[in-house]
């Protein structure tokens, strides 16, 4: 287990600084001068030559990734141009908005996922198991920034239940704010439940034909009983899984589904950056949800390494 | 005995063949000229002129989801075969050289998959400019770290076959090898995953179209109509309808032939997997 735990970490360190590498390269394919480039034609030579040497352009590009790289590692992302701040600070502001809508469909699309993937394979074959799959069918097929504004056009501007975008803040209390993020967080975990519930029916229905289920049964075990407390948690391996490797989806998803609503997220913060060129932003943004990905996909893998009853080498 | 097709197959086929005849229909015939603007005609809903109505610059809806269908085509295929081209040879080149190989491609796969194929378009279009081109550049990046991955993973398990070590014992060199008894034995798979990531493509492309990165206009594709049509939900509701139903039943088909293909051939994984 240690050996999988290390190597796993070294795994971990080598993909980071490799995204890192890329992100830095990326941005050096800037056609021209990027200090140009952001700053626009009309740019006067001085403040030209000032950006030019906070992004240390008159340095070999060896040294100025690893100036960047460590002040990456001190948490220092530069200075945006178009908000004159810190991007570090920027991203903390605008997580405030982005982490909770994350969380928020999380829990919506696992709270949908498992019993609708219980009752397919409860109900294997049947007008129920149907249900379900054509429910997985249809939301995978939906990409979630149209799920978006079909939520939006009935429950904002028919129904009037919820706001159509926008973001009051954290400041007014708990309830404004959910409020405000429970539409685009639904339209994100739609297509997730979709794909959930889909794993949980194959996982709860390989487990199903397995001995110590027959065993369980054997003995007197209800239905019921079987399906929740010995079906269950061995099929919730393969969903946490997937809902792990749905994290990069739910990543690239919130990008465009904040721009639906209008919420003041990292992904608007993106979006919004390439509008205005500001290249440190989209930088210090792409490498850290990057990251994001990277360390969620590690602690997905080791969850699931610690959980699996069998043995570690046949587990990683 | 011949095994019967599976219904998702027949579906996906039928719904993927609506697609391409659609474009490919395009090519010689639309309603209207889809980048024909007409003012006056705007936000029409639909009617016998225009069946599904107009957009807000009086452009006649159906033609633009056709020619919207051949853009999603064009992206798709482009972004597919580039991802074959690139992921397949890797994958097989890391299953024949075994442990080393194996290792760079699962680490160049991690280091792709750190980012989502819609970051790596933005980020390409922050750099370089929107457009088709960037698009495809950076879904074809995701896809040939997936088909690599799967790639991999097939050809090892047919290198562990005993045929495969007899033709090696009989002289065959490794290349011969894979080229002779590993790629046709992992041909299904590679294309049951082709599939799905051809489905994944026309989705992220109406993504980013929709945030104005992907295809330009007045080129119309279905992404930026839903953006368009989200400016007028008051007053054409319909318009935000049509183009998102249009990507819903080409993912649909392409995903339900995926399956199809997959449960014909490997029954054992009757409807069972993910998309």
């Amino acid at each position: 287990m240690l050996a999988f735990l290390l190597r796993r970490l070294v795994s971990l360190i080598v993909t980071v600084w490799l995204a890192s590498i890329v992100v830095f390269a990326v941005l050096q394919l800037v056609p021209g001068d990027p200090a140009l480039l952001m700053l626009g034609v009309n740019a006067q030579p001085d403040t030209l030559a000032a950006l030019r040497g906070q992004m240390g352009l008159d340095q070999p590009i060896l040294t100025r990734y690893l100036q960047w790289a460590g002040a990456l590692a001190r948490g220092d992302l530069g200075v945006s141009l178009t908000y004159a701040r810190p991007v570090a600070e920027l991203v903390v502001e605008r997580l405030a908005v982005t982490l909770p809508l994350a969380l928020l469909s999380l829990v919506i699309s696992t709270a949908l996922a498992l019993p609708l993937g219980l009752l397919a394979a409860a109900r294997r074959g049947r007008g129920g198991d149907w249900a379900v799959l054509g429910f997985s069918q249809l939301g995978v097929s939906m990409p979630s920034f149209w799920i978006a504004i079909l939520l939006i056009l009935l429950f904002s501007l028919t129904l009037h239940w919820f706001p159509a975008g926008g973001f009051p803040g954290w400041g007014g209390g708990i309830g404004p704010a959910l409020h405000a993020l429970l539409l685009p967080a639904l339209a994100l975990a739609l297509p997730e439940a979709a794909i959930l519930a889909r794993v949980t029916r194959t996982a709860v229905l390989d487990t199903l034909a397995e001995d110590h289920i027959r065993t369980a049964r054997a003995k007197g075990v209800g239905r019921a009983a079987v399906l929740l407390r010995h079906a269950l948690p061995n099929a919730l391996i393969p969903v946490a899984t997937v809902l792990g490797l749905q994290i990069s989806f739910l990543v690239a998803g919130a990008v465009v589904v904040e721009n639906v609503f209008t919420l003041p997220g990292l992904g608007r913060l993106l979006y919004q950056a390439i509008g205005q060129r500001d290249l440190i932003v989209v930088q210090g943004v792409v490498v850290l949800l990057a990251l994001f990905v990277v360390v969620v996909n590690a602690l997905v893998d080791i969850a699931c390494a610690l959980a699996d009853p069998r043995p570690k080498g046949l587990s990683s | 005995m011949r095994r019967r097709l599976p219904l998702s197959l027949h579906l996906g086929a039928a719904l993927t063949l609506l697609l391409v005849a659609m474009a490919l229909l395009s090519l010689l015939w639309t309603p209207y000229p889809a980048e024909q603007v007409r003012v006056i005609a705007r936000l029409k809903p639909p009617s016998a002129a225009h069946w599904l109505g107009t957009d807000h610059f009086g452009r006649d809806v159906l033609s633009m989801i056709m020619v919207g269908a051949r853009n999603s085509l064009a992206v798709g295929a482009a972004a597919v075969g580039l991802g074959l081209l690139g992921g397949v040879p890797l994958g097989l080149l890391a299953a024949a050289l075994g442990r080393w190989g194996d290792e760079v491609v699962a680490r160049l796969g991690d280091l792709v998959f750190a980012f989502p194929a819609v970051l790596t378009a933005i980020l390409l279009t922050a750099v370089l400019g929107a457009g088709a081109v960037n698009v495809v550049l950076a879904l074809a990046l995701f896809n040939a770290a997936v088909l690599a991955r799967v790639t991999r993973g097939a050809a090892l398990a047919v290198w562990r076959r005993p045929f495969v070590g007899a033709a090696l014992a009989l002289g065959r060199g490794p290349l011969s090898a894979t080229l002779v008894h590993v790629l046709p034995n992992i041909a299904g798979i590679v294309v049951v995953q082709a599939t799905v990531l051809f489905a994944v493509a026309i989705v992220n492309e109406a993504a980013l179209s929709y945030l104005g990165l992907g295809i330009q206009p007045p080129s119309p594709s279905w992404g930026r109509m839903l953006g368009d049509a989200q400016t007028y939900l008051f007053t054409a509701p319909l318009q935000a309808v049509f183009p998102g139903v249009a990507i819903a039943l080409s993912v649909m088909g392409l995903t339900m032939l995926g399956d199809g293909l997959r449960d014909w051939l490997d029954p054992r994984h009757r409807s069972s997997g993910v998309m």
